[in-house]
């Protein structure tokens, strides 16, 4: 443990490094989420058919976003604790809300019109849910016992049922992982997991009559996407064949011909990774990939050297929620996962998951920060 | 360890996590490697199978637009159509010198430096063979001189494209709206399938209120592209289904009759026939051409129209709510009648002022006529509009009674017509304005609200269908600009069916009483439109108002100030015809500056125009007349 440590701390020594640990901005996982951004800029120029419009558009989501980051990094780790609770109250309030009163969008109720901006609770659920998973379990001896699991299987089931009734699944199941990772780390025994996975297997023949008609196609699809090749298939089908024919080298930037004659269809959101594949073939998917574990690892190590269970558990759970954005929409770009509307974090096309994500990794700097704060 | 959790052995904790962090990087680690397995059997394992695949995608998904539904008049007159326009296009790859190419273009048709740079932007974003415009809406001079030089510009295109056109321009435009681009708020809204490859959208008016009539249904075409994406052949198409048509109850020639008739005033009149609703003439003045929304106007244009003093973008028939005056006495009077407060032979002395009884202030309530009108009597009353008599009336009766007798002729309401963000103008009660105001209601302000005055609000469209509920004797019809729509898949006309309701009055004669009052004010001695009646080939039934805009607070100062009065004033003039069996009800409402009187010549305009043409057994009349 202590040589991995000391690699890290190689980095600290620059002066750059300092200057940005001075506002609490962590040099190395900072230095990731740039150079991810940037080559999502690239990719989505290609993607959005060489659209300076939609770069620039993007560029200027991602100023705010880094701006969020920034601005969270500056509140205290502790400050985070003692809002967990209050937060996951009013995100809870917003959600009914939203049920009750939201604005109906695209034929699903996420949107509450806050007349100023458009609010969409349900994504800051995605962080509060673990702050509030963290902030009950580091008050209650670890691993947990049954009385706590009971609790933190309510605190988890609530906002996601809440979430899947707008109805969203994408983001449902996010809240719902993200939630999942604080227990896991928390210490959940392993013969507990074993019981969760057969009872959520036993549970899949409910889910599959919950779900909605739209839903349900796609998990079919995904089983046999020749079944429907111009309705829900066409999307796998296309972008299959984008990642396919790119092969080991790709077909060059902007020269990808699946992606751009348009035969992917959402190229520059969920499916991006298809038209990056296309162009940059494996080789270049398994630079993105390692720059995205690189990321991933990195959230991993500060939440290892937090101080306290708090800080550990979010700081976790919310690298844990990273890697399964990146999980999920691989997955489901390249045919193993049905189709679910999870970007492809911080590149896909658009606004709200992007403030999101930032917002964790600036609770992620926080929680950094604090460690090297109290090890002064 | 200055500061941690509270419950809990730290250094337990803390390996305990140590330990999941690091099976969960491990999970990390090894699910990413299956991603590569699956990435390394699409891109390596079956590379050539997916790189064939790609080569011959060629069958790719074109949308087809529809065309937009027509809008036709009552009389079959177009009032919106779909007219072609023509572009300027280019093709890159079959051209040899681009430069000189646009220098010679220059000389034929006008190319502005935006036309060209934005054409550039264009060209690196299109693939070579790919046409791409460089100046839209050519006029027919262009076209021309652009199809006889055609063979000088090989890969050069003119290609026509359909725009909604409105050929009456300025009129009419606040009943049949305009489309234009649609915008991100419509995009958010709209069935994103069936608008793929539609720009335009209904943005207010019928255009609006109508649109998923009139847009119609996508179709679709496979096409079979080659690998660089060039459009070889069509494989099969779904050919798409045109809007439906618009047949209006509007008659065009009429309601170019009544803008003339307004002239330049600011103002408008609505025309209905009262028993079915048709609503004939749906007038707003100034106005505007609807044309230059079409293709986007220009800031500076829009700004003028906006800031113009007669707010031509202002609907006044439908967002105009006028306090109605004088125009209000035949409904109250109505009112008193069924109410059996007063009857036709009931006389008052009117001496130019009224008093309420037993109020201490002696605050008096004034007459238009300084001197008074003498005995009067509800005739009288109607056809000289004397004060007084309303405010004994409406003293009388209460302001509940005449709210609730009144809004059986929809004041206050709605009336239905099928156009968006109709006002209901305010009908007011004691509830109201301790709901509203959170006061009690005053005696003075039932006076005040008898001559149509005070809180009391109406549109120019309530107005109109008021008076046709009135000619109707009670049978509310709600009024609508729509007649049929015709269905374009099956050539079937469907009728607009309004929805219909009646109301009696205890004595079915008070109708004709107040009819016969009414036609006073037009046909008697001293009827305040008399001046109009003259010579006027059939009977009209009418009242004639002027609304102060301002409220009662200036009733003290009402003399002195009879100047400046004077230009706020609103006039208004409502009228029906023939009076024997109404076929026509109009509503006159003009801004600022005139006595209602001055309207009805405006209303007698349409009136001829209407009832003159049609009815050869008026002309008759006309002649038996004469001799």
């Amino acid at each position: 443990m202590m040589n991995r440590t000391q690699v890290f701390e190689v980095s600290y020594n620059s002066r750059l490094a300092s200057a940005l640990r001075v506002i609490h901005i962590e040099p190395v996982l900072f230095l990731g989420i740039l150079l991810l951004t940037v080559a999502g800029l690239g990719i989505l120029y290609s993607a959005s058919d060489s659209s300076i419009v939609m770069v620039k558009a993007q560029l200027i989501r991602l100023g705010l976003a880094f701006l969020v980051m920034l601005v969270v990094a500056q509140i205290p780790q502790s400050q985070l604790y003692l809002w967990s609770p209050w937060f996951f109250a009013l995100g809870i309030v917003l959600l009914v809300l939203v049920l009750t009163a939201g604005d109906v969008g695209k034929g699903a109720q996420r949107w509450l019109d806050l007349y100023v901006v458009k609010f969409q609770p349900s994504e800051m659920m995605k962080l509060i849910t673990p702050m509030m998973l963290a902030w009950y379990l580091s008050e209650r001896p670890l691993p947990p016992t049954a009385k706590s699991l009971l609790i933190s299987a309510l605190l988890v089931v609530v906002p996601t049922v809440l979430i899947a009734a707008q109805p969203d699944l994408g983001t449902s199941i996010l809240v719902a992982a993200a939630g999942f990772f604080v227990v896991f780390l928390a210490g959940l025994r392993w013969r507990v997991l074993l019981g969760i996975i057969l009872a959520g297997l036993a549970f899949i023949p409910v889910l599959w009559r919950m779900m909605h008609d739209y839903q349900k196609q796609r998990v079919l699809t995904l089983l046999n996407p020749e079944s429907d090749p111009l309705g829900s298939g066409y999307h796998i089908i296309q972008s299959k064949i984008a990642i396919g024919s790119g092969g080991l080298y790709g077909k060059g930037w902007l020269n990808g011909t699946q992606s751009q004659l348009d035969f992917i269809p959402e190229r520059h959101t969920d499916f991006i990774f298809a038209v990056f594949a296309e162009e940059f073939g494996m080789m270049g998917a398994i630079v993105l990939l390692a720059l995205y574990v690189f990321i991933i690892l990195r959230g991993l190590y500060i939440a290892t050297n937090a101080q306290d269970s708090f800080g550990r558990l979010l700081a976790g759970s919310l690298s844990l929620t990273f890697f399964f954005y990146l999980f999920v929409n691989v997955g489901m770009v390249s045919g193993i996962l049905p189709v679910v509307g999870v970007p492809l974090p911080l590149v896909s096309y658009g606004g709200t998951s992007m403030v999101t994500l930032m917002a964790g990794f600036g609770m992620l700097m926080s929680i950094s920060s604090n460690r090297r704060l109290l090890s002064r | 360890m200055a500061y941690r959790a509270p419950v809990g052995d730290y250094s337990s904790d803390s390996r305990l996590f140590k330990h999941r962090a690091n099976v969960a990087a491990l999970i990390c680690v090894l699910l990413v490697l299956g991603l590569f397995v699956r990435l390394a059997k699409l891109q390596i394992i079956d590379y050539s199978y997916f790189a064939d695949l790609s080569e011959n995608n060629r069958v790719r998904l074109m949308a087809l637009p529809p065309n937009r539904g027509l809008i036709y008049d009552r009389n079959g007159v177009i009032l919106a159509e779909n007219r072609p326009t023509f572009h300027l296009e280019l093709i890159p790859e079959q051209i040899d010198d681009l430069e000189a190419m646009l220098k010679d273009l220059s000389e034929i048709v006008s190319l502005s430096e935006r036309d060209v740079s934005e054409f550039r932007d264009a060209m690196r974003t299109h693939r070579s063979f790919e046409s791409i415009s460089l100046r839209t809406r050519l006029d027919d001079v262009e076209v021309a001189r652009l199809a006889v030089n055609r063979h000088r510009f090989p890969g050069m295109d003119i290609s026509a494209r359909l725009t909604r056109y409105y050929p009456q321009g300025e009129s009419a435009v606040h009943a049949v709206g305009y489309v234009g681009r649609i915008n991100e708020k419509e995009l958010e809204t709209i069935d994103q399938g069936n608008y793929r490859g539609t720009s335009h959208i209904g943005k207010t008016g019928l255009e609006r209120f109508y649109e998923d009539d009139l847009h119609g249904t996508v179709g679709q075409q496979n096409v079979e592209v080659n690998s660089e994406g060039r459009v070889l052949r069509v494989v099969d198409k779904i050919p798409p289904l045109p809007g439906n048509d618009l047949i209006l109850s509007l008659d065009i020639e009429l309601q170019k009759v009544a803008e003339a008739a307004l002239g330049d005033r600011y103002g408008s009149v609505v025309a209905m026939i009262p028993q079915t609703g048709e609503v004939l003439v749906f007038a707003s003045t100034p106005t505007y051409d609807p044309n230059l929304f079409v293709h986007g106007i220009s800031y500076a244009k829009y700004k003028e129209l906006q800031e113009s003093i007669g707010k031509p973008l202002f609907n006044r028939p439908l967002f105009g709510q006028y306090p109605p005056g004088s125009t209000f006495k035949p409904f109250v009077g109505l009112a008193g009648l069924d109410a059996r407060i007063t009857n036709t032979d009931e006389t008052i002395n009117c001496k130019g002022h009224y008093l309420i009884p037993d109020d201490d202030t002696q605050r008096k309530y004034r007459d238009w006529k300084k001197e008074g009108h003498g005995q009067t009597d509800m005739d009288k009353a109607i056809e000289q509009s004397c004060d007084v008599y309303f405010y004994d009336l409406a003293y009388r009766m209460g302001i509940d009674r005449i709210h609730d007798f009144l809004a059986k002729f929809s004041f206050g309401q709605k009336t239905g017509i099928d156009l968006y963000g109709e006002r209901s103008g305010l009908l007011p009660s004691r509830d109201w304005k301790q709901k509203v105001h959170k006061t009690i209601w005053y005696p003075g302000e039932t006076l005040i609200a008898g001559i149509g005055q005070g809180y009391m609000l109406a549109t120019p469209m309530q107005l109109a269908a008021a008076t046709a509920t009135l000619a109707n004797k009670g049978k509310n019809v709600q009024p609508h600009l729509l007649q049929s729509i015709r269905v374009a898949e099956t050539a079937v006309t469907e009728d607009f069916e309004p929805i219909e309701s009646q109301f009696t009055l205890r004595n079915p004669r008070h109708w004709d009483d107040m009819f016969r009052a009414m036609k006073k004010v037009v046909h008697g001695i001293w009827g305040t439109a008399r001046a109009t009646g003259w010579g006027m080939k059939y009977e009209m039934a009418g009242k004639t108002g002027t609304a102060q805009v301002f409220g009662i607070a200036q009733d003290e100062k009402y003399d002195e100030e009879t100047v400046a009065r004077k230009l706020r004033d609103h006039g208004l003039f409502i009228a029906f015809a023939p009076y024997e069996a109404p076929r026509i009800a109009v509503a006159v409402v003009v801004d600022n500056g005139e006595h209602g009187s001055q309207m009805a010549p405006v209303a007698r305009k349409v009136m001829d125009r209407f009832l003159l043409k049609e009815d050869k057994s008026l002309i008759q009349v006309e002649s038996a007349n004469d001799e």
